[in-house]
């Protein structure tokens, strides 16, 4: 079995796990999952009772209810809902795994209602058999769209499905894994997708339909075979390279430094023995001595994003988070391409502006106007009031420092009676634009 | 499918242009409906900055120390050149930019969208071409002798995908995997670790071309939009909450925790050295020209960038998208006219711009498109091609067309698109070697295979 966090599992550790397996703590979360122990916390996200969604429901901007199936970015505003108000974190945060896994655009794809499958398909199955998600996939019209399995018929095959199955899906390129030779020959036996096209709804009806499918005797990793679609998804799991980078692609969502030879053999060997279950691996990774003493993580902007309004309470009330988002570098439906995010590349200074944008967006609603009554004149008060504002996240001592030194600089500058009143609250929100946007809430 | 399903990307480009434009605005320093704070140094100042010609405006004495800071910064080290890539997004058509006006097989290939031959200026280098009735100031340019046409510019086995061809064109090879942009790997090369200026991508996002792998690049829709306010935060005490960024972007120990303290501390950085056009935001930035009054960021984007350079930021490589959508499968006259016009007037004050401001010498701007169009018509409109054109524009360009006119008679591929008669690889190592003074093969992957065409005089 692969080695287990033994350390002190107090608030700083549960605090990571939420954010790590989720969108980051509500108030209170924290201090309640700590008290369960680690293995009673990894249960209580990997095992999780029924979904419910607390907080307040979604609206736009306008105070409509939220049409993900028509209205321009309100697909986008859905799942942010659903990561603010999930009772099952672990669930979601494993779809927006998923979600870049099997880097889907809207941009290829056309309808919101083929992604928002999808969607539901990536919640469903995210942590069950990666065999079963991985057919369901193949045979998704969003998929079928984005990556031309309809346009893959016999007499002319489409490479592209075959080539991403087995580069970013299930084997990876330059390993050795696969040849081009093998690209050609899935392609072959994928053949067989098709779709009906409606003026109203568009793409419809996508079947599969064996006079489109070539049924002669493909050569595949050296087997010999009259393969279909089916076996194609089989060969490239039970292919020997598969768990290697099934468990070294999964383990990069939770940990961003590689882990050690002897827990990757060690996770390869629960995800065969299980029969390719992902819940399995996930648990063993979030229970990984290196989840909680290795390195921080760079939380990408729709986990920034979900995890501030989490913190704060606050549900969906504008449309502002999909140009935010984007701003950002994250709009979720629309990854980059089919390679998914890249996540080595979230901050640059224009990104780090869109996070500045976000974080005071965030805390709008809140902001105290500069007549607000019994704001304290008092550093540490100040500070102590914007960290219980955001759910009181655990600082660096470098940053809480910054923070207590720029509150009480500026109640030394309040060298009138006017400004005595008025900068208290204005340096409260000073504070809380600081720390949302402050490195240790960047990371996790 | 419909033929380009990926052409949906144009729209959505344009709406978030709307959305980021509401961003740029940034957040007000003060709440609607909160009084105007008397006498906290809020009241406006504005006066000229002589030794920039720039017409400023500073908020508070506070902001004072900055602007005196950022022109500070700015102005050290000695001017170097400046390359601007200008993208027209969608792929626009060379059939049209420069028509062959009086070829019956331009007529034959489009019979609703040909132009008469005496709707355009001729065209001096080639007697069979006409430039497009928009792109008059740019032919006043070339006759100048400060633009040269490439009619016929792209890549053996042309790729017809939006996303594809531009990546190409992005990362300066046909590569699809290549994740760093051709100026990007530039500065990796030649760029510093402590400047983000130097590659700058006028947009809501990085330009992929700046992609760089070790230096920093900057973003910005335009240098008075690079600030930081926060909601009920003003005067003094925004001045000292502005002073924290640093302190929060001090090294750290954790080194994922460290990358957002120096992405913090770079853009601390960037924000001071872009302080005194972030106090101007209500004016024009001091231009000596008149720029195009459209509603569109272009020109004034333009302007910004005049600007910067005059005020001695140190800029490399500069990379900003044209107005207008070129990916005209439909209605194709007004939309390629409409955007051609903003781009070329917005380009020619551009460069009165640089001229007047004495900065002509150092500035070269290459406009280009990830493809030309097809030869043949479809009815209102024209389907994705092949070879496309582009255009090298500065007083240090050599003036002289690079690659012919293929025709259209042996100038068309199997395909029915335009055949390209130079490569913009080649393109990329002439301004690299010719231009920026690097080493293309540093660069270029495949740099020796390509020949240098003479840009720069």
């Amino acid at each position: 079995m692969p080695p287990v966090y033994r350390g002190t599992f107090g608030k700083p550790q549960a605090e990571r796990l939420l954010w790590r397996a989720g969108f980051g703590p509500r108030p209170g979360e924290a201090e309640r999952l700590a008290r369960l122990g680690l293995d009673g916390a990894v249960r209580s996200l990997t095992r999780p009772g029924r979904e419910r969604l607390k907080g307040p429901r979604p609206h736009d901007d306008r105070g409509h209810a939220l049409a993900p199936l028509d209205k321009w970015g309100h697909d986008q505003l859905w799942w942010l809902d659903r990561m603010v108000r999930t009772t099952r974190p672990l669930h979601e945060r494993m779809t927006l795994v998923w979600h870049d896994w099997f880097a889907t655009s809207r941009d290829g794809v056309g309808p919101a209602r083929l992604m928002l499958n999808q969607n539901r398909l990536f919640r469903r199955q995210g942590l069950g058999s990666f065999h079963t998600l991985l057919k369901n996939v193949t045979r998704d019209p969003a998929m079928l769209l984005w990556l031309s399995g309809v346009d893959n018929e016999k007499g002319s095959p489409n490479e592209n499905y075959a080539r991403e199955l087995m580069e970013l899906f299930t084997l990876g390129a330059n390993r050795g894994a696969y040849t081009e030779r093998d690209v050609r020959e899935q392609a072959r036996a994928l053949t067989g997708w098709r779709y009906s096209w409606n003026d109203d709804l568009g793409p419809v009806r996508f079947r599969y339909d064996k006079r489109r499918h070539d049924t002669g005797m493909k050569r595949v990793f050296g087997h010999r075979g009259r393969f279909d679609w089916e076996d194609s998804v089989r060969l490239c799991v039970h292919h020997r390279l598969h768990p290697s980078f099934f468990v070294g692609k999964l383990w990069s969502y939770f940990i961003p430094v590689a882990p050690k030879p002897a827990t990757k053999r060690a996770l390869q060997q629960l995800y065969v023995r299980s029969g390719y279950q992902i819940r399995p691996v996930v648990e063993a990774i979030l229970r990984h001595p290196t989840l909680y003493n290795g390195p921080r993580m760079v939380k990408s902007p729709v986990l920034y994003t979900a995890g501030l309004l989490r913190g704060l309470g606050r549900g969906i009330d504008t449309d502002a988070w999909t140009w935010l988002g984007s701003l950002a570098g994250q709009q979720l439906f629309y990854p980059p391409n089919v390679a998914g995010w890249d996540d080595s590349r979230w901050l640059d200074t224009a990104t780090f502006r869109a996070r500045w944008e976000i974080a005071g967006y965030a805390i709008r609603p809140r902001v105290l106007k500069d007549d607000a009554k019994h704001v304290p004149a008092h550093a540490d008060k100040l500070v102590a009031r914007a960290l219980a504002l955001l759910g009181d996240p655990t600082l660096t001592a470098q940053t809480e420092k910054a923070l207590m030194r720029f509150a009480k600089r500026s109640l030394a500058d309040a060298d009138a009676g006017w400004k005595k009143r008025q900068y208290p609250p204005l340096i409260e929100n000073a504070l809380r634009q600081l720390l949302a946007s402050a490195p240790d809430l960047q990371t996790c | 499918m419909a033929s380009c399903h990926h052409c949906d990307e144009f729209s959505r480009i344009s709406f978030l242009r709307r959305g980021a434009a509401e961003a740029g605005r940034g957040l007000p320093a003060i709440e609607p409906g909160m009084p105007q704070p008397a006498g906290t140094g809020l009241d406006r100042r504005s006066f000229v900055a002589g030794a920039f010609g720039l017409a400023l405006s500073v908020y508070g004495l506070g902001k004072l120390g900055l602007f005196e800071e950022g022109i500070a910064q700015a102005a050290s080290g000695p001017a170097q050149p400046v390359l601007v890539s200008v993208f027209l997004p969608g792929g626009a058509d060379s059939l049209s930019m420069l028509y062959p006006a009086l070829d019956p097989t331009y007529h034959k290939l489009r019979p609703t969208l040909a132009l008469p031959e005496s709707a355009g200026p001729a065209f001096s280098e080639d007697s069979r071409l006409h430039w497009h009735p928009s792109l008059q100031p740019l032919a006043t340019l070339h006759a100048e002798g400060k633009v040269s046409v490439l009619p016929a510019v792209g890549y053996t086995h042309p790729d017809q995908s939006h996303f594809t061809s531009r990546h190409f064109w992005e990362v300066g090879a046909t590569n699809a995997r290549l994740a760093s942009g051709w100026m990007g790997r530039y500065l990796d090369h030649h760029g510093v670790k402590d400047n983000p200026l130097q590659g700058l991508s006028l947009d809501y996002q990085l330009q992929p071309s700046l992609a760089s792998l070790k230096v920093p690049v900057a973003s910005l829709a335009a240098p008075d939009e690079y600030t930081f306010g926060a909601p009920g935060v003003w005067g003094e005490v925004e001045h000292r909450m502005l002073q924290t960024l640093a302190p929060l972007g001090a090294h750290r120990p954790d080194p994922f925790l460290n990358q957002a303290a120096k992405t913090t501390a770079q853009s601390d950085r960037l924000r001071r050295q872009l302080a005194p056009f972030a106090a101007d935001s209500d004016h024009g930035y001091g231009s000596p020209v008149a720029y195009p009054e459209v509603n569109d960021s272009f020109p004034r984007q333009l302007s910004g960038l005049a600007a910067m350079l005059a005020a001695k930021l140190p800029l490399r490589c500069v990379a900003i998208t044209a107005p207008g959508e070129y990916d005209t499968h439909s209605d194709q006259p007004q939309a390629l006219a409409d955007g051609l016009d903003v781009t070329a007037r917005s380009l020619l004050a551009f460069q009165r711009d640089l001229e007047a401001r004495g900065l002509a010498d150092r500035v070269l701007t290459l406009v280009w498109s990830e493809f030309g169009r097809r030869g043949e018509e479809n009815g209102s409109g024209t389907d994705h091609g092949a070879a496309g054109t582009a255009f090298l524009i500065g007083k240090r360009a050599r003036g002289k067309m690079v690659g012919e006119f293929p025709g259209l008679t042996s100038g068309l591929d199997n395909d029915g698109n335009l055949r390209p008669t130079s490569d913009f690889r080649g393109v990329y190592c002439s301004l690299l070697e010719q231009w920026l003074g690097a080493d293309a093969s540093a660069v270029i992957p495949g740099a020796r295979s390509f020949s240098r065409p003479k840009l720069v005089s």
